[in-house]
């Protein structure tokens, strides 16, 4: 009866009613982009639209399986989620103890992880959108992160995951802030760079949060002034919000018990775990050694088929326990969830070892590894590129 | 109330991005900031395939008058699914729905409800109720038409000994007549309340082309205050046959100072969409929600929409209450009631009867 398209480029910023016309980024029909990436170089028009087909078909597969029981999935989740942070904050209001304060501390940062993790970043994906459920919805959901959700669905699913590591377009590479692709040019406060990724993982939130505030397209006026203000506004209460919680309410409350400071730094602790950890999963996404870049090139002509390359290619994934993968919020399956970013996270696992058979079949590489090895490979190429020097 | 709501709102500051209900929800599952719930307390079979299903609802809900409908949102295989139904239970008493299995939603409420269950809902509506000051009245049902009804008579029978009430109601054989044995008990105790059960199996439908079985089955329906309930064709046959007694009537007695006016109230449980109209169909974007989806031009865009994921605002999705409105950004759209094509950019359009004539682009 209907079909639904994933393309994430739907967003459509005119509002006049030529808004169904002019739509930057979607898909040609067939053809091939100007330049085919060098790894997939071998293949031939007819062998990508057929793998596009093939990974198509997993998605509906997917989409006809999915019902009750990953609805049951997302709600004990949530459910779990909960549980955990009650339990971590009520065992900081006795946080005077030390045991209690390490039980507190540490049931607090899982519970920041898994609700930035496998429960706000993949509900404001719109994963579970298709439950109709008001309360675990893209369009409602707000999370316990600096960054408004409205604004990071805008610069991650739009920008992000529609420019996927086109270097110049996706401003993910690097955030501003960090050289992450040799064919960025290289100034001389790039020797920097290992200083500001290790200063950035703790406040990893914070770095977020001015990202999304997107303050270079504001200066080449890219940005309006109406929508800078409107970003700043929300920013502006989502921080006062946030800083009241973590910082002022619930601290508040545990001097009732004597153990204001320590529920204080409890909390501060936790949001610094979930920082570092929430940095370190998001560095091994696209930055590891065999996660490629891309040029303007070999987006321009793009069919269905190169899309899906792009997004295999130009990813890597984490191996490991599936405990590792709940708390990585699945982006441990970076590929997956980059062919598919609306399916639910849940189903990526079962998913994967058919993407990987497809690459292996059309002579792709499928980039993964243990998450020491890929933090690891990630971090060395902060180190490398730091210094001056083209793509080898 | 007010000073729940104060408190709420001081309670957020601990639990901020989250509302207090949605921690209370892991406790009682009636807690929720977006959304009214209930839960079930008794599920009552009444025939073979369909069932009365009581429930408590949450804090938002307003008592309902007796003969109104509300929406009960339920979950088919993960999916939530909103229906209209009517409340059958008494005005002043905790709300009850009696389901048919007619559809796959029905079906799930009237086979698998049980007690403690969850029900999504939303707060009581419609004008298909008692008039305000005391008149005789006829009740004319057929079917699950019965319930609104019900919910009259309950009210209205046991309670005030200065009504009069005639009900006429048709189905099929005795087994399928929902309510059968408490009607002919209130029949029994209460003489201002008298029941005609009609039997379609054994003697047809009743047959509203001549006025000739009314008269025979209620003398003095002209002075009645008559209220219709059932299926389209029983319905539109009723009407019929009103509104040409009504220009007989004005005829007779010309004026604005006819004694009593011939009135007939119906609700209508569904109505004839002109479906699969074949053509049109394109592709319809949901701009606030980043989707897009190739819809056919038989479909309305509300089914399309919730397929899609998209949290629609939805109603009676019959084309009348007008709470699926959506303003519309680019394209047309067909009335799929009339076969009409329409749409200006910012019209507001009812997307439970229109579908996509060509690309749509929705504000939502």
């Amino acid at each position: 009866m209907t079909a639904i398209s994933d393309r994430t480029a739907a967003k459509s910023t005119s509002i006049n009613g030529a808004a169904a016309k002019h739509r930057p980024g979607a898909l040609a029909s067939s053809g091939s982009p100007l330049v085919r990436p060098p790894a997939a170089a071998h293949l031939t028009d007819e062998q990508v639209a057929e793998m596009g087909r093939e990974l198509d078909a997993i998605r509906d597969d997917i989409l006809a399986k999915r019902g009750a029981s990953d609805a049951a999935y997302i709600r004990r989740v949530i459910k779990v989620q909960r549980g955990l942070e009650i339990s971590g904050r009520a065992a900081l209001l006795m946080g005077r103890n030390k045991a209690a304060w390490v039980t507190g501390t540490t049931l607090l940062s899982l519970a920041k992880i898994l609700e930035n993790m496998e429960i706000g970043h993949n509900i404001l994906h719109g994963q579970w959108d298709w439950m109709r459920d008001p309360d675990i919805h893209s369009t409602t959901w707000e999370w316990d992160f600096v960054t408004p959700a409205r604004s990071w669905q805008h610069t991650h699913n739009d920008l992000h995951h529609r420019w996927t590591n086109v270097v110049g377009r996706d401003n993910d590479v690097g955030y501003n802030l960090l050289r992450m692709d040799a064919d960025q040019p290289w100034k001389p406060h790039n020797l920097g760079n290992p200083l500001y990724n290790a200063i950035l993982a703790p406040i990893f939130e914070w770095g977020i949060a001015i990202y999304d505030l997107e303050l270079v397209d504001y200066q080449e006026g890219k940005k309006s002034k109406e929508a800078m203000k409107r970003d700043l506004k929300a920013l502006g209460r989502k921080v006062i919000t946030q800083f009241t919680k973590d910082y002022a309410a619930t601290p508040a409350v545990a001097m009732l018990t004597g153990s204001g400071k320590q529920a204080l730094y409890g909390t501060l602790t936790a949001n610094a775990v979930r920082n570092v950890w929430a940095h370190a999963v998001i560095f091994c996404g696209h930055f590891p050694e065999g996660a490629d870049t891309f040029t303007e090139e070999m987006v321009e002509g793009e069919t269905r088929g190169d899309w899906y390359v792009r997004q295999m290619i130009g990813s890597a994934n984490i191996s490991g326990s599936k405990f590792m993968h709940l708390m990585t919020g699945n982006l441990s399956h970076q590929i997956e969830h980059h062919l598919f970013p609306d399916l639910p996270s849940n189903r990526y696992g079962e998913v994967a070892p058919k993407v990987q058979e497809i690459c292996k079949r059309y002579g792709l590489p499928y980039t993964t590894g243990p998450l020491l090895k890929q933090v690891g490979s990630s971090w060395a190429k902060v180190f490398k590129l730091a210094l001056p020097g083209k793509k080898s | 109330m007010i000073r729940l709501r104060k408190l709420a709102r001081a309670a957020s500051v601990l639990t901020t991005p989250l509302a207090p209900e949605d921690v209370l929800a892991l406790f009682n599952p009636v807690f929720s900031a977006r959304q009214l719930r209930g839960v079930v307390t008794k599920v009552i079979p009444e025939t073979a395939d369909s069932a009365t299903i009581h429930f408590r609802p949450g804090r938002g809900w307003k008592a309902h008058k007796a003969g109104q409908w509300a929406r009960i949102g339920v979950e088919l295989d993960g999916v939530r699914h909103w229906r209209s139904y009517s409340l059958s239970a008494p005005a002043g008493q905790d709300p009850a729905i009696t389901v048919s299995d007619v559809g796959a939603v029905s079906g799930v409420l009237v086979r698998q409800t049980k007690p403690g269950d969850v029900l999504f809902l939303a707060p009581p509506q419609g004008d298909f109720v008692l008039p305000e000051h005391p008149r005789p009245l006829l009740m004319l049902t057929a079917g699950s038409g019965i319930t609104p009804v019900m919910s009259m008579v309950r009210t209205l029978v046991p309670h005030r000994p200065d009504a009069d009430v005639v009900l006429i109601h048709s189905a099929r054989t005795p087994e399928d007549s929902i309510f059968h044995e408490e009607l002919s008990e209130l029949a029994d105790q209460f003489p201002n309340f008298r029941v005609t059960h009609w039997y379609t199996g054994e003697r047809g439908r009743l047959d509203f082309g001549s006025t000739a079985q009314l008269e025979e089955l209620c003398p003095d329906w002209r002075q009645r205050a008559a209220y219709a309930c059932g299926p389209e064709g029983f319905l539109d046959d009723a009407e019929a046959l009103w509104s040409s007694e009504a220009a007989a009537h004005e005829k007779a007695a010309p004026g604005p100072f006819a004694a009593d006016p011939i009135s007939l109230i119906i609700e209508r449980f569904n109505t004839s969409l002109v479906g699969g109209a074949g053509h049109d169909g394109g592709l319809v974007t949901f701009e606030a929600s980043d989707r897009e989806v190739e819809a056919d031009g038989g479909t309305p865009l509300l089914d399309v929409g919730e397929d899609a994921g998209v949290l629609m605002p939805s109603g009676c999705r019959m084309g009348i209450c007008h709470s699926c409105l959506l303003p519309l950004r680019a394209g047309q759209v067909r009335d799929l009631r009339t076969g009409e094509v329409h749409g200006e950019p910012g019209q507001l359009i009812q997307t439970c009867v229109s579908a996509a004539a060509g690309p749509v682009n929705l504000d939502i």
